[in-house]
């Protein structure tokens, strides 16, 4: 198992370095050191001195890729790309553009964007998995039809609406949660309830049809069938056959996201004002700041690769039939 | 002079497979059978009557072309002031006979709807509305300055007395219902006489059968949809004609108009988005499970990084990309249409970029199981080439797998294109989409009193259309895989 | 149902008690504070005053650095008062052997001119660990080790702190910190050419601390470095040199730019390891101000707290005409500030922006008003435009023209649109009579602006108002106001210009013009829009090309462009910072600020002249000219001057608005037990929807518990 693991680490490697050398590329293809010193120093009476000394002081003032005027190994690491990219590895993501730190800062908002992420998760699969249960208790009734007919409408709503309208109903007529806004340890409760809420509803429609399929399939094999003709009753057999079986794919696919919950949501939070990564992510795009990207997409990686592994453990936890390899 | 931008090409193109996809289904079995499936579902059905009103829109503002310009009345032009010598040279020569094209580009759809696309106010008007929302300094016959709500230059201009306006509009759904009907008769009728010839029926028999809703294919319920969407469509036109019957934005343009110009919007992000990537997909993914070994390293390693990369800043990058080539490249877009339209190509194949590895890592899998099936160990043992096999064993028995996939993404893609502009990074902000709408429609809630419709007309018509897809969706599903068809 | 019957109930009993309301963001123990809420929209980057050149940062920054002068907060033209300084300084002109020169003298023989400072003795800093000393008189945290500063978090972690007094040295000092070149100053440009030595000066200090590479670099004490553009005098008195008459210098003296900066801040967050902690002076100001940051996270709240050290300050007694009445002058005298604190949360999005200040939750739209726009509509009166609900619940407004202009440049450089000749000029004025300024204050900034008539904005010497100020080539006088000449005027000037119906006479199609767009935003389209169909009245077709904002920047410095919009913001109130935007040696294609590269000679002359004259006739005379000129040209169709409002809750005294003065949160009053109040009574929790949703989900169980019980049934059977 751990040789299994500490293989796929090592795989991971060449697609971290891929995944960096894309970014690097296609961010440099639009944005010139130029633009972003310009960006960073501001734009009322900036002088080239100026910019070519914020480039000498940043590290941008290498060639970006093949330094042809170094010496040997130095022509691939005298760079941008090199002086920049290899930190990364050892997770030191050096300073924003705009002089913070930016491990500090990814230590500091990750977890507003958990905050969120993490109940929306739990609550959401709370809910999902009852609702679909009761949905396949129900199958061929109008209960059925007039739920798959509501998820789908659900699913068929822009993720924009659910927060324009939550935050319009809950917070601006009705006055029970403030609008926007975060704070610290327990106080953030009170913020984190109209997030969650919209959360929650938008993935009701995609999350309780998908478990539903699932549940449905497993209700229609042979030993379920069985134990429905030995005459259980219809509760028994769903709880203990169908609801226990169906949770492996269930439970897999929640795994394959947990570490991409680090991540956050970028609309919800820059909606409701939280200090999360998904913010951080956005203002880094808008303002162009190219380190703060980088780490960003560094990190997402890291926890997509992390993502898959942790399925494959958790595939074979479940289903001793599925070996390593 | 006609135009044909690159989507529009696409566009065309993606018309030309289906129409040769659906001749090819028409004569083989094993395709027709889910097809047939899919057309005796009634939710299809009336979910495709649907789809079709908004097909044929976005087709219709496909065809686009440069209007012609009439020519300068030069001679007999009134005596003008001194024109100054600089310009001399060229008023003369080559530029007074040949025919003069804007370079403006306007649609067919354009064209139809140029009522509604010239008829603009200042700013906003609520629908129906027969006076500006905003109170404006009114000058007074006498001179003076007075604040208030002054009447629209077009909306409800035609009404005498604007009390009556609840009796117009009634009167005027009427006619567009009636209107509607009458059309909605006589297709109605035309399809009784097809089906009735189809099946060698008498007309009476097979209008009976029919509205009994005896047939297997559900043709009540199509019908019945017919009849809502034409008298909809045939009273919002008569009402149109009238008022701006979903209000107008902040420089006064009609809100009805921008929805129905974002329907090819919507429609080329849902579509050619997969269809964009899908030779890479399919070609990849075959090649993947069928090859093995090193290409399917190579090719797993492809997928797994840029499916790696979060998705919002590869597209982020990739459209600030295009702008830095066009503003490079500036003179080979002449108009803003083109510009609008490149745009939007480049969103889509992005978007293709991170949303085909999904499509890629089924087909893999399959490919890898169809490979251990005997009739392909046989065909390999018998020497039949790589290219050979994947064509004819291969290829065929993933294709429903594409065809799910193609219609499933559909309706996600859609929605993607109003998120992607809340972050900037969608269709050209010129370009009429319902990104945009809610994206400028969504400042206006803070208004006192509050803006509504842009966005409330943004929300029908999108969901409208996803709604339909998702229930289309899901029938195709069913339809086409055979182990979920039999579950339920 | 039981369960819904005993919510309500307990629903009823909460909303009883009269318990604050539900919707409050801020913690329940600081009801009744002294406490002013407001709002940031995006971070500041800099809080460091070398650095700091935006008005979101100056929002916070004036309120902690003092920099020797200040502005008037009622007084209208901007007056120039002392802050820390004795009085506002003199300039004492020499010729180039050093002699003293008599005033008003040509200021051709002018070679420098020299400032005298003289600040008042008292004036003592925030505390801060800086200053802290141990028994042995030693700083106790300028030498902390590497684990030590590894564990800091923020600056509260060094427990100690102390205060000092304020010396001419800190003056001087932050001075020298301009020049230095790895501070990345802003104006390092501009001031290298105005005072003694300074760019000679910012190459020595190159010298002595090369460039590091990774943005960290350690302390340099720059006491010990002289040069000839400044000089400590004594204690309490510093002087400046500039070469030749730069009148404008004194203004910069009330920018936080000459801020006075303790050494010892310095030398404590300049340890190598602070900065991978963000404890650096761009984010730790210390200053001597009526306000300290207490709490520095820019993720999600900065707060400003009242300065134990401050030195006082009283309210300005005297104002203009209207003040009084206005209520503005009923604290005269008073000791400064009359808050406590004043707490600003991080609020990205206009919508719950504007929600919680109706909700009472943000006192007024003070720092960046731009989420306000799409609120409030109203014209150049006022109250008009707040709506009957808002001023039932007695929010005020207030309104000020901005020092500043937004105008449409055309590229002087580009071929068919710039140029001296007759046709280019005539095209460009048709183009400034057609794109109608007046609708696009109405539609785009809610009728919030003049339409401008020059280059200079109202409140600023050498505006004109009234019919002498109109643009004659754009307006005419009737009835008492400028209205904008008829669009048939404007196609007469195209059709002398040879373009006759808008077509270009060589293709015979309509004159197609570019226009460089930079908007992107929710607005953006409607704007395109709008400003396409303004060229479209002339028939010209207007090409938009859309580009982000660097991109529009690297166009302007090349002159690409055709047509653009751009703005300029005031950095003190003088006709030079406005005229200079056409000076032909300031083109943006040679480096310097004049975006629409316009170059002519004799507008250049009377600048040259214009710019060392005191205010008075003869530098009206002038401007006028000038004025004249650039009507005639027409390199800028001058769009409007923007005004800026401020909206506020009744319990809020003492807000006027001032574009000029950064620091006015030390005269702003509250009345919190009415705020308290107002609070609790418009934001009543509303429940009934919640239980009417748990019901109508209860109901619908009905059914499907009947059908339930009837499948367990027939299964059992």
């Amino acid at each position: 198992m751990s040789g299994y693991i500490i293989r796929r680490l090592l795989y991971a490697l060449p697609i971290l370095i891929g995944v960096n050398l894309i970014t690097f590329v296609l961010f440099f293809v639009v944005n010139s050191p130029d633009d972003m010193a310009r960006m960073q120093l501001g734009d009322k009476r900036i002088t080239e001195e100026a910019v070519s000394a914020w480039k000498a002081d940043h590290g941008y003032d290498r060639p970006l890729l093949y330094n042809a005027e170094a010496e040997g190994t130095a022509k691939l690491t005298d760079t941008i790309f090199f002086q920049k990219s290899v930190k990364l590895f050892a997770f030191d993501f050096g300073s924003s553009d705009s002089g913070r730190d930016i491990g500090y800062d990814i230590s500091q908002r990750m977890w507003p964007s958990l905050a969120i992420a993490l109940p929306v998760l739990l609550v959401g699969l709370a809910i999902n998995i009852s609702y679909a249960l009761m949905i396949v208790f129900f199958r061929a009734t109008y209960i059925d039809v007039g739920s798959v007919v509501l998820l789908v409408a659900m699913m068929s709503i822009s993720g924009l609406f659910y927060i324009i309208g939550g935050q319009f109903l809950v917070g601006k007529l009705l006055h029970l949660v403030p609008i926007s806004g975060y704070d610290t340890g327990l106080d953030a409760a009170k913020f984190l309830v109209l997030p969650v809420i919209v959360g929650v509803v938008g993935g009701i429609g995609t999350g309780t049809r998908l478990y539903r399929t699932f549940f449905l399939e497993e209700a229609n094999r042979d030993y379920v069938r069985t134990a429905r003709a030995k005459g259980l009753r219809e509760r028994t057999v769903l709880s203990r056959h169908v609801l226990r079986n169906a949770l492996i794919p269930i439970l897999t696919g929640v795994v394959a996201v947990l570490p991409l919950l680090f991540m956050g949501a970028l609309i919800t939070e820059s909606f409701f004002g939280v200090p999360g990564l998904g913010s951080y992510t956005i203002d880094a795009i808008n303002r162009q700041d190219f380190a703060i990207v980088r780490a960003m997409v560094f990190l997402g990686s890291v926890l997509y690769i992390l993502g898959l592994i942790l399925t494959d453990i958790s595939y074979t936890m479940v289903d001793p039939r599925v070996r390593l390899s | 002079m006609p135009v044909i931008l690159a989507t529009d090409a696409l566009i065309f193109l993606v018309v030309a497979v289906a129409l040769g996809y659906g001749a090819y289904a028409a004569q083989h079995e094993h395709l027709r059978a889910p097809w047939r499936r899919v057309a005796r579902s009634p939710v299809a059905v009336a979910t495709l009557v649907v789809i079709a009103f908004y097909v044929v829109i976005g087709l219709l503002d496909s065809m686009h072309f440069h209007p012609r310009i009439e020519p300068m009345a030069t001679a007999e032009a009134p005596p003008e002031p001194p024109v100054l010598p600089i310009d001399a040279d060229d008023q003369t020569g080559t530029a007074s006979t040949r025919a003069k094209y804007s370079t403006q580009v306007l649609s067919l759809l354009d064209v139809i709807l140029s009522d509604l696309r010239e008829r603009q106010e200042k700013t906003f008007s609520a629908p129906f509305a027969t006076h500006l929302f905003v109170k404006e300094p009114m000058e007074q016959p006498d001179g003076s300055i007075l604040r208030g709500y002054p009447p629209l230059e077009h909306g409800g201009t035609h009404l005498a007395d604007p009390s009556r306006r609840g009796f117009d509009i009634a009167v005027r759904t009427l006619l567009g219902v009636i209107k509607g009907l009458l059309l909605w008769m006589a297709l109605t009728a035309a399809l009784v006489w097809l089906v009735a010839h189809a099946r060698g029926q008498h007309y009476d028999a097979a209008a009976r059968t029919m509205w009994r809703g005896r047939t297997d294919v559900p043709w009540r319920v199509a019908l019945i949809t017919l009849a809502v969407m034409l008298c909809t469509s045939f009273a919002a036109a008569e009402l149109a004609a009238g008022y701006h019957i979903l209000g107008t934005d902040k420089v006064g343009e009609d809100v009805f108009y921008q929805s129905l110009k974002s329907i090819r919007t919507g429609l080329v992000i849902g579509t050619l988005t997969t269809l964009v990537m899908l030779p890479a997909a399919v070609i990849l993914g075959i090649m993947a499970g069928y090859f093995r070994g090193l290409t399917d390293d190579m090719i797993q390693y492809l997928y797994t990084t840029l499916n790696s990369i979060p998705g919002v800043l590869l597209i982020a990058a990739a459209i600030l990309m295009l702008q830095v080539y066009m503003t490079n490249n500036a003179e080979a877009f002449a108009s803003l249409v083109e510009r609008a339209d490149l745009r939007l190509l480049f969103l889509c194949i992005i978007l293709g970029v991170t949303s085909w590895t999904g499509l890629c890592r089924l087909l893999r899998g399959e490919s890898l199981k169809l490979r251990e099936q005997d009739y392909v160990q046989a065909a390999l043992s018998l020497g039949v080439g790589h290219g050979t096999i994947i064509a004819r064993h291969i290829l065929p028995n993933v294709l429903h797998i594409v065809m799910i996939t193609v219609v499933l993404d559909f309706s996600g893609l859609v929605l993607a294109e109003a998120v992607l502009s809340y972050v900037n990074i969608g269709v050209d902000p010129t370009m009429n989409s319902w990104g945009n709408m809610i994206n400028g429609a969504r400042l206006e809630l803070a208004r006192e009193p509050i803006v509504w419709w842009s966005l409330a007309a943004a929300f029908l018509f999108m969901f409208t259309l996803v709604l339909a897809a998702n229930l289309l969706a899901d029938v195709v599903r069913d339809a086409f895989d055979p182990r979920l068809a039999r579950v339920g | 149902m039981r369960l819904l019957v005993g919510l309500m109930a307990m629903a009823s009993l909460l909303a009883g008690c009269g318990s604050p309301p539900w919707n409050n963001p801020y913690p329940d123990q600081q009801a009744g504070g002294k406490i002013l809420y407001g709002a940031f929209t995006e971070r500041p980057k800099h809080l460091d005053p070398v650095r700091s050149y935006s008005a979101p940062e100056y929002a916070f920054l004036a309120q902690i650095y003092e920099p020797p002068l200040q502005y008037h907060f009622l007084k209208r033209p901007y007056t120039l008062v002392p802050l820390t300084a004795e009085a506002s300084p003199e300039a004492v002109h020499l010729d180039a052997d050093g002699r003293l020169l008599p005033q008003g003298v040509d200021p051709e023989r002018i070679a420098v001119s020299e400032y005298l400072i003289r600040i008042r003795p008292g004036i003592r800093y925030q505390p801060h660990p800086a200053f802290a000393k141990g028994a042995d008189g030693a700083y106790l945290y300028h030498a902390l080790s590497r684990n030590e500063i590894a564990r800091l978090d923020t600056l509260a972690d060094l427990p100690k702190t102390d205060t000092r007094e304020l010396t001419a040295e800190d003056y001087v000092y932050q001075i020298k910190r301009l020049a230095a070149p790895w501070l990345h100053s802003p104006i390092a440009g501009l001031m290298g050419e105005h005072i003694l030595g300074f760019e000679e000066f910012s190459e020595r200090l190159q010298d002595v601390a090369p460039a590091s590479g990774s943005g960290e670099r350690a302390f340099v004490d720059l006491r010990p470095l002289d040069f000839p553009g400044v000089e400590v005098v004594d204690r309490y008195s510093y002087k400046v040199r500039l070469e030749g008459p730069y009148p404008q210098f004194v203004y910069w003296l009330a920018m936080p730019f000459f801020s006075p900066m303790p050494w010892e801040a310095e030398a404590l967050t300049n340890q190598p390891g602070m900065r991978a902690n963000n404890i650096t002076l761009d984010w730790y100001p210390v200053g001597t101000g009526p306000f300290m940051l207490a709490e520095n996270n820019p993720n999600m709240r900065m707060v400003l707290a009242r300065n134990p050290n401050f030195h006082g300050e009283a309210y300005p007694s005297e104002g203009m005409p209207g003040d009084r009445e206005a209520g503005l002058l009923a604290d005269a005298g008073q000791p400064l500030p009359f808050i406590d604190r004043a707490v600003y949360s991080l609020e990205k999005e206009s919508i719950p922006y504007w929600n919680k200040f109706l909700q009472g939750y943000y006192d007024s739209s003070g720092i960046s008003s731009d989420a306000f726009d799409q609120a409030v509509q109203f014209d150049a009166a006022g109250q008009a435009g707040l709506t009957e609900e808002m001023r039932a619940k007695g929010i005020g407004l207030r309104t000020a023209v901005e020092t500043s202009v937004w105008y449409m440049g055309f590229n002087m450089e580009d071929e068919l649109i710039g140029g001296d000749s007759e046709r280019a000029r005539l095209l460009r004025r048709a183009i400034s009579i057609a794109v109608d300024f007046g609708e696009y204050i109405s539609i785009f900034a809610n009728g919030r602006g003049m339409e401008g008539q020059g280059p200079v904005p109202p409140g600023i010497f050498g505006h004109r108002d009234g019919e002498a100020g109109i643009n004659p080539y754009v307006f005419d006088w009737q009835r008492g106001r400028p209205r904008r000449k008829a669009i048939d005027e404007a196609k007469a000037l195209l059709t002398q210009a040879g373009y006759r119906d808008g077509r270009d006479p060589a293709t015979g199609r309509p004159l197609s013009i570019y226009y460089e767009a930079m908007d992107a935003g929710p607005d953006g389209k409607a704007r395109l829009n709008w400003i396409r169909k303004q060229f479209a009245k002339l028939g010209i077709e207007l090409i938009v090309r859309a580009t982000d904002f660097n991109r529009f920047q690297e166009k302007m410095r090349k002159g690409t462009a055709q047509v653009f919009m751009w703005g300029w913001n005031a950095d003190y109130p003088d006709p030079e910072n406005f005229f200079f935007l056409l000076y032909g040696p300031n083109r943006k294609t040679a480096g310097g600020e004049n975006a629409a590269n316009y170059a002519n000679p004799e507008f250049d002359r009377l600048f040259e002249a214009m710019k060392n004259l005191p205010d008075g006739a003869e530098r009206q005379a002038i401007i006028d000219r000038m004025t004249e000129i650039v009507r005639r040209d027409a390199p800028w169709s001058f769009g409007f001057y923007p005004e800026s409002y401020s909206l506020r809750h009744q319990w809020v005294a003492n807000v006027k608005p001032n574009l000029m003065a950064n620091n006015t949160l030390k005269y702003l009053r509250l009345e919190p037990d009415l705020r308290e109040r107002m609070r609790a009574e418009w934001n009543p929790p509303i429940l009934w929807p919640v239980f009417g949703i748990v019901a109508v989900l209860v109901m619908g169980a009905v059914p499907a518990v009947v059908i339930a019980r009837r499948r367990e049934r027939s299964a059992a059977l």
